[in-house]
């Protein structure tokens, strides 16, 4: 997959929809591809947040800390951005994310990932209705 | 020290400087001889006298004396000579004493010199012996640059002056005086205006130049205090760097260096001045002798074979003054040097030299309780830290000692690890006070280890095994020219005062050592090691460096690296995990390497000089021409460059996503972005271009930068090139790359690079762990080399003052130091003080258990700096305001002291 095809996918995601295609493939460009044996961890509940990951291919499993040890609470597919929230509040990950196939993804680190919003206003309202909704998701 | 330095010259140089003082007297025999002899020739056969007539002959070289109430002596009657024989004989004789004076002079000045270099040797052993008896209180006021620029460079002309102390003058002296005497036997007015002068040029001179040693001082005290601020940069760098204080200390240099300018440049205006009055007073007397002699001669009261002989004497005359006048101020000047060093080398309660005497005999046990008395501890400006300590430590006791940093508890640590000395009280072993007892007693069966502590330039291995280095325990064998050598050594050791230990022997009792059963030294190290988890530390070490060509175990660990290589791909597939390195293989392009490695297929020890050169080579070029690569790879450049133009152009220079862009610089994307240009009006691009785009190819792995710029075709040329390029490889170039070969080791990699053997796949961020993870479970099962990599890994330098070691691995070292010696009592004072909790309790464990098994029975005193370990311990002190406020079993500390309970609050 070259770099042309990630922007296809990068555009299919909600988040990115207000970016323009130069500007997205400088964002595909700057971030890694990064593959996932299945059952591997993404990222750890409680971890500092350095990076979001656009998932390319394969299904990850989002777990929640809960009383009976790790509660499964979501998947997420192709084109599914997860991690973000760590970033945009800049807070501790909030949830364990496995590879429940083998995946892969784009990793988009934490400074790359806020200066492309920041350039557009239209994503900056797409971020708060995507905040919003994971928090009334998981309260 | 002894304060004057001719004395201490004297002291320690007599009968040397008798024996030279011999020669020289001697050596003015030929001397004085061969000033006599050009007046002979002028006036005899040259002038003619006493060859009156043809065939007349003088006696030649009668030897005869006129003893005083004796009579006259003949020796030799003399062999009479005619005119040109006698001229001849009387010229060779002249030629004879020559040489004879020039041999004299070679004699005494090596002589002179080899003494000069031995009284150097024994000053600066005897400065450095004291930096090493001073009491620890005289180190907080001295910089180091000072001292050591004392020993090193301030007695450096005390060396010089060591011969000519008695020597210079006596000649000097001597020659001047025999020249004077010549003189006078010749004419006595003229010798007493010769004399007259040479008074005048000995009384003024030096006290003109009294001004100059003052000045010298200065010179001296202030060149040192700049070794000093020059020492204490190299060792704040960091601070300095922190707090953008650069500018302050080349202001406060510069301020210093223009101060030593100041006084150099004074001391130059007077040098010259009195160098100009001194050639003046020199010239004013040969003046004198012309004006004179000439009337004297003139009106036929002296004759000219007179006249010339005094003044080819007075000649002689101004040089050994001049040298003398010298002389005498290189004395005022060392002797101020000295004076000045021994100042600074004086303190008053130096360590007796019996307490530090080598003792090789390892049997004193230290089995007294050890106990601190009334103790009295004080800081630099006389602040108590710890008031009246009264409390026994017996043998076999485990102590925690808590408190805050400030409670005195480290303070008391200190004084039984004899790192600072009471201000009132005792500290003592058994009846013994513990500052009287040998340190081969002391610092043997008491290990102190504090995070402050000092790793000298070396191995690890080096500073490991530092703490049981006291004495030579077994001599090095010497064989043939070594074992000469070594004679040599140890003779003029003896003779500058220094001690003869030798430093290649064997310093390691393995009695001192916690030997670990059958596995000697070597098992002890990986013991400690493991106890203070510096194990893995010291393996990767090992793993990251290159093996060294002349080490007697290369080929073995080489052909065990490689066998480790294939273990490891094997276990790859095994655990369906080979995607993680992607490895080098001779018919295949490795998709994670860059072109240029694809291409060059080999490991260069400095990638980016080798290239350069290769890529300039005809012959490169050639293959590159024929084979077509160089248009492929042009046009993937020309590819790169469009995509990366078009990424980046908008971009300001400071972008984050710069960053990512490794293979251009942010500044060059304009540079880029005209070549482009260029090449779409002008069909034929220029070298440079050229060059440029094929450099950017060279950078190029697809799955990072996905440009689909390289595909599979391409990919297959490039392997085809690797081979025509490795096929008739020039052998100027076979130094520059080093080609990959799954079968043998690659000298210029790293051990990792070797048992990896190819590209870690970027896209599995897990690569390095789980290879570690699964590289280390392979190297479990080859002892040998895990045994043999530990032993390069101890052989790593730790760098100045151990700083190319991590605080934590320094914390670390500082306490398995002390672990590896046997002892009676060990003091740790917050030796893992900045490490984690658990890491704490681990290592603490790890230690008391250890050191409970060894057989020995040791006391432990723990300062800890967390407190709920105390109760791996059965005692417990608690400190508080630099007293001790409690003392118990851990139970009744922990219930019902306040100590504990306030500090875990």
């Amino acid at each position: 997959m070259i770099l042309n095809d990630e922007v296809q996918m990068l555009r299919r995601v909600p988040l990115f929809s207000g970016i323009d295609a130069a500007k997205l493939k400088l964002l595909a460009f700057a971030s890694n591809r990064v593959c996932y044996r299945e059952g591997q961890e993404l990222f750890h509940q409680g971890d500092e947040g350095d990076a979001a990951y656009v998932v390319l291919s394969g299904v990850v499993d989002v777990y929640k800390a809960g009383p009976s040890g790790d509660e499964k609470i979501a998947s997420a597919g192709c084109c599914s951005v997860v991690g973000e929230i760590a970033i945009l509040c800049g807070t501790a990950r909030n949830a364990t994310v496995k590879a429940s196939t083998a995946v892969e993804a784009l990793r988009i680190s934490k400074d790359c990932f806020l200066k492309v919003l920041s350039t557009c206003p239209r994503s900056m309202a797409e971020t708060m209705r995507v905040v919003g909704q994971r928090l009334a998701h998981s309260h | 020290m002894e304060k004057s330095l001719a004395r201490y010259i004297w002291d320690h140089t007599r009968p040397q400087q008798l024996f030279i003082l011999l020669i020289v007297a001697l050596s003015m025999i030929p001397y004085y001889l061969a000033f006599d002899l050009p007046k002979q020739i002028v006036n005899g056969p040259i002038q003619g006298s006493g060859f009156d007539q043809p065939g007349d002959t003088e006696l030649f070289m009668p030897i005869s004396f006129d003893i005083p109430f004796w009579g006259h002596v003949e020796l030799y009657g003399g062999l009479p000579l005619e005119r040109m024989p006698s001229l001849l004989a009387l010229s060779l004789t002249f030629l004879v004493l020559v040489i004879i004076n020039g041999l004299f002079k070679y004699y005494i000045n090596t002589y002179k010199g080899r003494l000069g270099e031995r009284l150097l040797r024994r000053i600066r052993y005897e400065l450095v012996d004291r930096i090493l008896r001073f009491p620890p209180k005289y180190f907080k006021h001295v910089k180091a640059g000072e001292v050591s620029s004392m020993v090193k460079d301030e007695v450096e002309p005390l060396g010089g002056f060591t011969a000519d102390a008695f020597v210079q003058p006596a000649l000097l002296g001597g020659q001047a005086l025999t020249a004077l005497i010549f003189i006078f036997i010749q004419h006595f007015w003229l010798g007493f205006i010769a004399f007259a002068m040479a008074m005048i040029q000995v009384g003024i001179i030096p006290r003109m130049r009294r001004r100059l040693i003052e000045l010298g001082r200065e010179r001296q005290i202030t060149a040192r205090q700049l070794a000093g601020r020059v020492a204490e940069i190299v060792d704040g760098i960091g601070t300095i760097h922190a707090y953008d204080t650069s500018n302050y200390e080349r202001a406060d240099i510069a301020a210093r260096l223009g101060h030593i300018f100041r006084i150099r440049y004074d001391i130059y205006q007077w040098k010259f001045l009195v160098k100009f009055l001194n050639n003046f007073l020199a010239q004013l007397t040969p003046f004198l002798f012309y004006c004179i002699g000439g009337y004297l001669t003139i009106v036929g009261k002296l004759d000219v074979g007179q006249l010339v002989a005094v003044i080819n004497a007075y000649k002689e005359l101004p040089g050994p003054l001049k040298e003398l006048i010298d002389w005498e101020l290189v004395r005022q000047d060392v002797q101020v040097k000295y004076e000045q060093v021994v100042e600074q080398f004086d303190a008053d309660n130096l360590i007796e030299p019996e307490i530090q005497a080598l003792n090789a005999a390892n049997g004193t046990m230290l089995n007294h309780p050890l106990s601190a008395t009334n103790l009295v501890l004080e800081d630099d400006i006389g602040g108590r830290v710890l008031e009246h300590v009264s409390v026994k430590i017996s043998p076999g006791e485990t102590v925690a000692i808590i408190g805050t940093a400030a409670s005195g508890g480290d303070r008391l640590a200190e004084a039984l690890g004899r790192i600072i000395w009471p201000a009132g009280g005792k500290v003592t072993a058994g009846d013994d006070d513990l500052y009287a007892l040998p340190e081969s007693v002391t610092g043997r069966r008491i290990s102190y280890a504090s995070p402050d502590a000092y790793f000298f330039h070396g191995s690890l291995e080096d500073n490991l095994l530092y703490g049981v280095k006291h004495a030579p325990v077994e001599p090095a064998a010497y064989k043939g020219a070594a074992s000469d050598q070594r004679k040599w050594d140890v003779l003029e050791a003896q003779r500058s005062g220094n001690p003869d230990f030798d430093l290649k022997g064997n310093w390691i009792d393995l009695e001192t050592l916690h030997a670990n059963g059958s596995a000697g030294l070597f098992g002890s190290m990986m013991a400690v090691l493991d106890i203070v988890e510096l194990s893995d530390d010291v393996l990767q070490l090992a793993l990251h460096s290159t093996l060294p060509a002349d080490a007697e175990v290369a080929p073995a660990v080489a052909a065990e690296i490689v066998a480790l290589r294939r273990d490891l791909r094997e276990e790859l597939n095994r655990r369906d995990m080979n995607n993680l390195v992607i490895p080098f293989e001779e018919d295949a392009y490795n998709t994670e390497a860059p072109v240029a490695e694809n291409l060059f297929f080999g490991m260069m020890p400095d990638p980016k000089a080798s290239t350069r050169a290769i890529v300039k080579t005809s012959y490169f070029r050639n293959i590159m021409r024929e084979s077509g690569l160089g248009d492929a790879l042009f046009k993937m450049g020309q590819g790169i460059a469009e995509s990366t133009v078009e990424l980046f152009k908008d971009l300001p220079p400071d972008h984050p996503f710069f960053e990512q862009l490794t293979y251009m610089r942010g500044d060059e994307i304009p540079t880029y972005q005209h070549l482009l240009q260029r090449l779409r009006h002008n069909a034929t691009p220029s070298d440079e271009d050229r060059i440029a785009l094929i450099r950017l190819s060279f950078f190029y792995v697809e799955p990072r930068h996905r440009f689909g710029v390289l595909d599979e075709a391409l990919m297959r040329k490039i392997v085809e090139v690797r081979h025509q390029f490795h096929a008739n490889l020039p052998p100027e170039l076979q130094g520059y790359i080093e080609r990959y070969d799954p079968n043998a080791y690659l000298t210029s990699g790293t051990l990792v690079d070797n048992i990896v053997f190819g590209k870690l796949n970027h896209r599995y961020s897990d690569a390095v762990p789980k290879l570690r993870e699964i590289g280390g479970d392979l190297l479990r099962k080859r002892p040998e080399l895990y045994r043999a990599l530990m032993a390069l890994g101890l052989e790593s330098n730790v760098g100045a003052g151990g700083r190319r070691l991590n605080n934590l691995q320094r914390l670390k070292l500082s306490l398995a130091r002390a672990l590896i010696r046997r002892s009676d009592y060990y003091i740790f004072n917050r030796p893992l003080s900045g490490l984690d909790h658990h890491l704490q309790e681990h290592i603490v464990e790890a230690a008391l258990a250890f050191l409970a098994k060894s057989g020995d029975n040791p006391a432990v005193v723990w300062v800890l700096s967390n407190t709920p370990l105390a109760k791996h311990f059965k005692r417990v002190l608690a400190f508080d305001g630099g007293t001790l406020v409690e003392d118990g079993a851990y139970d009744t500390i922990v219930e019902s002291g306040t100590v504990y309970k306030q500090l875990i609050a």
